[in-house]
This record gives structure tokens, sequence and C-alpha cells, in this order.
């Protein structure tokens, strides 16, 4: 596993918090593309701490495009390097989970329904963490943000997460796939593939916040796994319709994955039995809820 | 007209090893040069060299991710002074 600093894409000195989940994501999928990539950046965190004027940590052409419009923007730069007859460049979207599951939705539907040349990767932070932690479709059940408080009447989000990676299988995209900022050989593996694939490509990738999931920095990696070995992230592909499950979970109780995290702390019991209901009942009987 | 752009890798100016307040202290006797470390930083401060895992702390924020990720325990966190 040699290789040189000096060969990243995206280099140091970027601005992202101590143990940002997002900055290991994205630094293992550029590896993961090479020199040959356009980056289209949807506002967010990874905007914001990778393109502040007058620095950038990209060393690939790269674009900043609001919320809605990243699938669109994307598509105008897959169609002209189509009209150049340009067969190898990578046009590749990096967007969070705001901008994936929710204000950018619409548009990004449109371009995997005509299946346009753009390999999309959302980063999941579980909220709009850059404006300061407000809850998105994204965010998961009960978990506490600014704008789903913990009170006497509510506490946290009272919606389940929203399945975003099942809504793009809906599509009938050629490669949809999940993974984690604790998984990066697989991540590594998945781009790569998604990279040689032409069409639509999705890859979800959940990515700790530290700031919006309020955790000690260290714990990235390790949240990130006990996601998939607790079974509330499923990780898996869909090639041509055709699902593998990468990972199988270990049915670590769900509690450990919450008891780290502050955004959690509030979590009674019951809650977490629910919780834990539900995750048991997806794995054994295809019903209950899972994350993505 | 002249657009003001920000230069390619032009990042690497901003010196984030400032922010820390603790660090990796790696014994190079028990490194097995497996990489773990450089892959999951999210700065991108670690390199494998032959002697093994070699910390840039111009950038090195100090988040304890590679201590956290490091098979045979070669990393400590220590405190700083400032
Ligand atoms: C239409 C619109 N609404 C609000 C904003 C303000 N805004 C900028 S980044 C951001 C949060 C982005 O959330 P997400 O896409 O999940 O990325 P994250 O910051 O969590 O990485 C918001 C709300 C905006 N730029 N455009
Ligand atoms: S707020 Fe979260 S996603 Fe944003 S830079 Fe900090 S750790 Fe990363
Ligand atoms: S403490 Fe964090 S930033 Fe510093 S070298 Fe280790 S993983 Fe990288
Ligand atoms: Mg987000």
């Amino acid at each position: 596993m040699e290789f040189k600093r000096e060969d990243d894409l995206f280099v140091s000195g970027h601005t992202a918090c101590a143990g940002c989940g997002a900055a290991i994501i994205i630094r293992t999928v550029m590896r993961a593309l090479g020199k040959d990539t356009i980056i289209v950046n949807a506002t967010s965190c990874s905007e914001i701490f990778s393109s502040c004027y007058p620095t950038s940590a990209w060393k690939v052409p790269y674009i900043h495009v609001t919320f809605e419009n990243a699938a669109a923007v994307a598509t105008g730069i897959a169609k002209a390097l189509e009209a150049k007859g340009n067969d190898h460049t990578t046009v590749v979207v990096i967007a969070g989970d705001g901008a994936t599951y929710d204000i950018g939705f619409g548009i990004m539907s449109g371009v995997m329904e005509r299946n346009e040349n753009v390999l999309y990767i959302c980063y999941d932070n579980e909220a709009y963490m850059n404006t300061g932690i407000q809850r998105s479709g994204a965010t998961p059940y009960k978990a506490w943000t600014t704008t789903s408080q913990v009170g006497t009447v509510r506490q946290g989000k009272q919606e389940w997460k929203k399945n975003l990676t099942e809504i793009a299988r809906a599509h009938n995209i050629p490669y949809i796939a999940t993974s984690t900022a604790g998984h990066l050989i697989d991540l590594t593996k998945k781009v790569e593939k998604a990279k040689k694939i032409k069409g639509f490509r999705l890859i979800n990738v959940l990515s700790p916040c530290v700031a919006g999931w309020k955790y000690p920095p260290n714990l990235t990696v390790k949240l990130a796994q006990l996601a998939v070995d607790t079974g509330l992230w499923k990780m898996y592909e869909v090639e041509n319709g055709k699902e593998t499950i990468n990972m199988q979970p270990k049915f670590t109780p769900v509690e450990e994955y919450f008891k780290p995290q502050k955004r959690f702390k509030h979590l009674t019991k019951e809650d977490i039995e629910d919780i834990q209901n539900k995750v048991n009942d997806y794995w054994k009987n295809g019903k209950g809820e899972i994350y993505g | 007209m002249i657009i003001p752009h920000a230069k390619p890798g032009t990042a690497s100016k901003n010196k984030t090893g400032s922010w820390r307040d603790q660090e990796p202290d790696i014994n190079k006797n028990k490194c097995i040069k497996c990489g773990m470390c450089a892959t999951h930083c999210p700065e991108g401060a670690i390199e494998i060299t032959k002697d093994g895992a070699e910390v840039n702390y111009d950038y090195c924020k100090g988040c304890g991710i590679c201590a956290e990720v490091c098979p045979v325990k070669a990393i400590t966190m220590r405190k700083i002074k400032k």
C-alpha cells in the first residue's frame, strides 16, 4: 500500500473539521478515479472545505454548482465531451445528502430516467451540516438536529430515513451501490467498477460527521463500520437489476452504534428496542426498516 | 476582464496542523507498513516510506483516526501543550 502524498488529486490543507468522514471519502474516491476526471460539486461542506477562495484542494477540473442542478450541470459536461468525441473522461458529481435526497432530487430523477453518462457520489452525513445541522430526508428516525429538537412533545426527527438507494433503483439505472467512510477497499472497488460503466451510476456513501453527530473525532471510521455491523446500513450493489449484498451484518446491537453519538443521547430503552426490532425484522423477514 | 480563480492544489498553503491539540506518535519498530493509517487519514497527511508511516505535521489536525485504525497499535496520541 505504498503511495506518495504528492500524487493526491485532493490535497492536504482543506478545511474540513478534524475527523471528517466526507474528507476521507473524497480522497479515497479521487485516488480511485485518477486524473482524467471532472468534478461537479454541489454546495455543501465539501465545497466549502475544498474551495475556500483563493485556494483549492482540487487538482482536477472542478466546478461548484448550486444545490438543485449538480446532475444537470454534469449532464451538460458529459454531452459536451461526447460531442467532442471524448469517450474517456469521467464526469463525477460529489454532493451531500441535502442536495441529493432533497433539493437536487427532481433534476437528478430526470437525469437518472434519461440514463445520462454521469457518476454520482452522494456522501450522506444525514443532515444539512454546512449551515448548522438542519434535518434532511436522510436524517435517521429520532436523531436530534437543530430543526428536529428534543423537547417535551417530540424527541428528535419523527420520520424514518428516506431510502434514496431504493428510489434510485426504481429508475433502472445500470449501477447503484452503497458504501461507507469505514470501508475504503469496498469503496475503491465500487468506484473503479462504476468508472468503467456507461450511463448513470450512483454510489451512496455513509459519511459520519463529527460536528453533526456529536462524537469524538477518532470514532469516524468505527461508527461507519458499526452502521454496517448492526445492519442499519446495508452494503450492496445493484448491477443491471441484479442485487449483491457485499457484507452481511454481524447483528451487533444497534445501541453500540447510537451510544457514542450525542445526537441520539435522548433515546429511551424503548426507542432502542423499537429500532432494533425493525432492523431484525428487515433482515429476517424482509419487512421492518433499515437506513440505507 | 479578469476572472479571479484559485489555482489547482493551492489549499496546501493552508497549514491546518495549527488546529490540533494532540498528535500521533508513531512507533516505527511496531509499524508493519500496511497503510491503514495513510488510507484513513482525512487530511492525507500520512505517507508510507521505507521506514514506516510518516506524518506531515503541517496538516495533521489530531483527529486520532490513525491510532484507532492501526492494526498493531503502533500509534499513540500525545497531548500537546499550547
Ligand atoms: C437553495 C439553497 N438553499 C440553501 C442554501 C444554503 N446551504 C448551503 S450548503 C447547505 C447544506 C448542505 O447540506 P448537504 O447537501 O447535506 O451537505 P453537507 O453540508 O451536509 O455536507 C445549505 C442549506 C443554498 N446554498 N441553496
Ligand atoms: S460539519 Fe461534518 S461534514 Fe462538515 S466538515 Fe465538519 S465533520 Fe465534515
Ligand atoms: S491524527 Fe488524524 S489528521 Fe493526524 S495523522 Fe492521524 S489521522 Fe491524520
Ligand atoms: Mg449533509
